[in-house]
This record gives structure tokens, C-alpha cells and sequence, in this order.
């Protein structure tokens, strides 16, 4: 076959399996800030900011993979 | 679609390339430089109203930086170093939302090329700010515990384990490298990609919303990246036992 469609292969699996990780990571970490806030709605001005920082962390893996995909397609 | 993830080299001076990153970079330093010169000159004890949003900005950063390092004397250290990577990531994510400056392009001789293009869409750039930070908390690490003390923490022969633990530092110490200028460089790249990306499949609309998120990842971004150095240099400044 040929290598172009190994390499447009390649990238999607990339970013199709890397994402799978952190969008479970994001969803729990946004649940439990939920669950937080209900608990305790004073608290949400905190919980907030809180909640983003960790969401972006909790990111990185799945922007690893999309940067390797990028450099597979683009590089 | 022209993607590309080096930044396109408008001209050349003397053989050193000149890039549209670096033409942005150089606008957003003068802007910042010339925007504080002015807030400086005109700087009085009854605030008006653009000073007291300095204030707010400024006093509010310092608070936050001293509430994470536990310490006045060490956040007066670390404030405006943490501080100018929040002010100039912020800006130069937030100013790629301005309209109409994707649309100006010059002429050169590899083709039409955009004059802007978002700064931390530049390895280069984001690699530079990293190892600013990464290169600061070594030598405050060093300072700190002593040249002797800081190597004890990575090579040392107690026991197996604490010679493999000490192997596994060394490799944490590198892949702070990447961990930090991938999650910016990623996220900023990728906003681009995918605005490009919707707009050529719907023109109309459906963008916008992408360009919300661009926001809003624009904003946490330029955070994240000053309070992991924050972070990382807290850590630093404590003795290791």
C-alpha cells in the first residue's frame, strides 16, 4: 500500500487512542468538582480556577499525542 | 490548507532568518514595555482608572504567588519572573484574536506568506521561555542546597533502591523540559490547526465556538505555565533532608 495512507493511519490512531486517557481524567475530575460545589456552593469561586488548572493538566497527555499526529502529518 | 509547524521565514538579514513569530514577538515586547513605561511615568498615589487595573492585576498576582510559596521574602524573589511569563504568554495568546491581522500577508520568495502568527505557535519561542524556567530552578536548587547536596539528591550509593530513585530524578528533571513547552506549544498549535480546520469545513457560525474555546484555553494556558514554574521553583527553594 501505500505510505501516505500508513502515515494518515498512523496519525489518527495517535490522537484516537492518546485522548482516550485524559478525556477520563477530565470527566472525572470535572465530577467530582461538581460534586464539590453541590456539597458546598460557597466554595465554587475556588473550586473553579482550581478545576481548570487540574482539567489542563490532566490535558497534557492528549496534546502529547496530537502534537506527535501534527509531526506525523505536517512534520 | 498550508500547515506548517516551523514558522515561516519572511526575509533574511545577513543570513539570519527573520520570522513571522519573531516579528510578533518583537511588537508584543514593545507594546508591553511601552504600555508599563507610560503606566510608570504617569504613576501617581491617587489612582486613576487604568492604574487601578494595574493594581488589581498586580497586587492580585502577588497575593496569589505569596499564597502558593507560603513565604513574603521568597515571593518578592519569584513574583516578576512568574509574573512577565503570565503577562506575555497572556498577550500574545489573547492578541491572536484580534481581527483581521491573519489577513496580512507579504510577498516572498517561497510565496505569499501571513505577516502574524501566534508566538507560541513557535517551538523555538515556547522552548526558550521553558528552559528560562528550567535553567532558574537549577540554580536556585543549587543554591539552596549546595553544589554537593543538590548532586547527592541524583547519584547516590545507600541503598539499591535510593540509586535507582536517584537514576529516576535525573530523568524527571528532563522531562519537565517537555512536559512544560509540549502543553503550551500543543495547545496554542492545535487552537490554530483546528480554527483552520472548521473554518474550511463551515465557514459560518460553528467557528465561533471553537474560537470561545481558543479563549479559554489561551487564558488557562498562559496559568498553567506560570504556576507550574511557580511550582517548580517553590519546590526548588525548599532544602532537600
Amino acid at each position: 500500500m501505500d505510505p501516505v495512507v500508513f502515515q494518515q493511519l498512523a496519525a489518527g490512531l495517535a490522537i484516537g487512542i492518546g485522548a482516550v486517557g485524559s478525556a477520563i481524567g477530565e470527566g472525572y475530575i470535572a465530577g467530582k468538582a461538581l460534586e464539590a460545589i453541590g456539597r458546598n456552593p460557597e466554595a465554587s469561586d475556588k473550586i473553579t480556577p482550581l478545576m481548570f488548572v487540574t482539567m489542563a493538566i490532566a490535558e497534557s497527555t492528549a496534546i502529547y499525542a496530537l502534537v506527535i499526529s501534527l509531526i506525523i502529518l505536517f512534520g | 490548507m498550508d500547515i506548517s509547524l516551523a514558522p515561516n521565514i519572511l526575509t533574511n538579514i545577513y543570513g539570519f532568518p527573520i520570522t513571522n513569530t519573531f516579528v510578533w514577538t518583537i511588537f508584543l515586547s514593545l507594546v508591553l514595555v511601552g504600555f508599563f513605561g507610560v503606566m510608570r511615568l504617569f504613576w501617581s498615589v491617587v489612582p486613576g482608572r487604568a492604574q487601578s487595573v494595574v493594581e488589581l492585576l498586580i497586587g492580585g498576582g502577588f497575593s496569589f504567588v505569596e499564597s502558593v510559596i507560603g513565604d513574603y521574602e521568597k515571593a518578592k524573589k519569584a513574583f516578576p519572573l512568574v509574573m512577565t511569563f503570565f503577562i506575555f504568554i497572556l498577550l500574545a495568546n489573547l492578541f491572536t484574536f484580534m481581527p483581521g491581522q491573519g489577513a496580512i500577508s507579504i510577498k516572498t520568495e517561497g510565496g505569499s506568506v501571513s505577516l502574524f502568527r501566534a508566538v507560541m505557535s513557535d517551538y523555538g519561542m515556547v522552548f526558550a521561555l521553558t528552559m528560562i524556567t528550567v535553567i532558574t530552578v537549577q540554580v536556585i536548587a543549587i543554591i539552596v542546597n549546595g553544589p554537593l547536596g543538590y548532586l547527592g539528591k541524583f547519584i547516590n550509593f545507600k541503598s539499591p533502591l535510593s540509586f535507582i530513585l536517584g537514576v529516576m530524578d535525573i530523568i524527571v528533571e528532563f522531562a519537565k523540559i517537555l512536559s512544560l513547552s509540549f502543553r503550551l506549544f500543543g495547545n496554542i498549535f492545535a487552537g490554530e490547526v483546528l480554527g483552520g480546520v472548521m473554518l474550511f469545513l463551515m465557514p459560518f457560525v460553528v467557528p465561533t465556538a471553537f474560537l470561545f474555546l481558543g479563549v479559554l484555553s489561551a487564558v488557562i494556558q498562559a496559568f498553567v505555565f506560570s504556576v507550574l514554574t511557580l511550582v517548580f521553583i517553590s519546590q526548588a527553594s525548599e532544602k532537600i533532608n
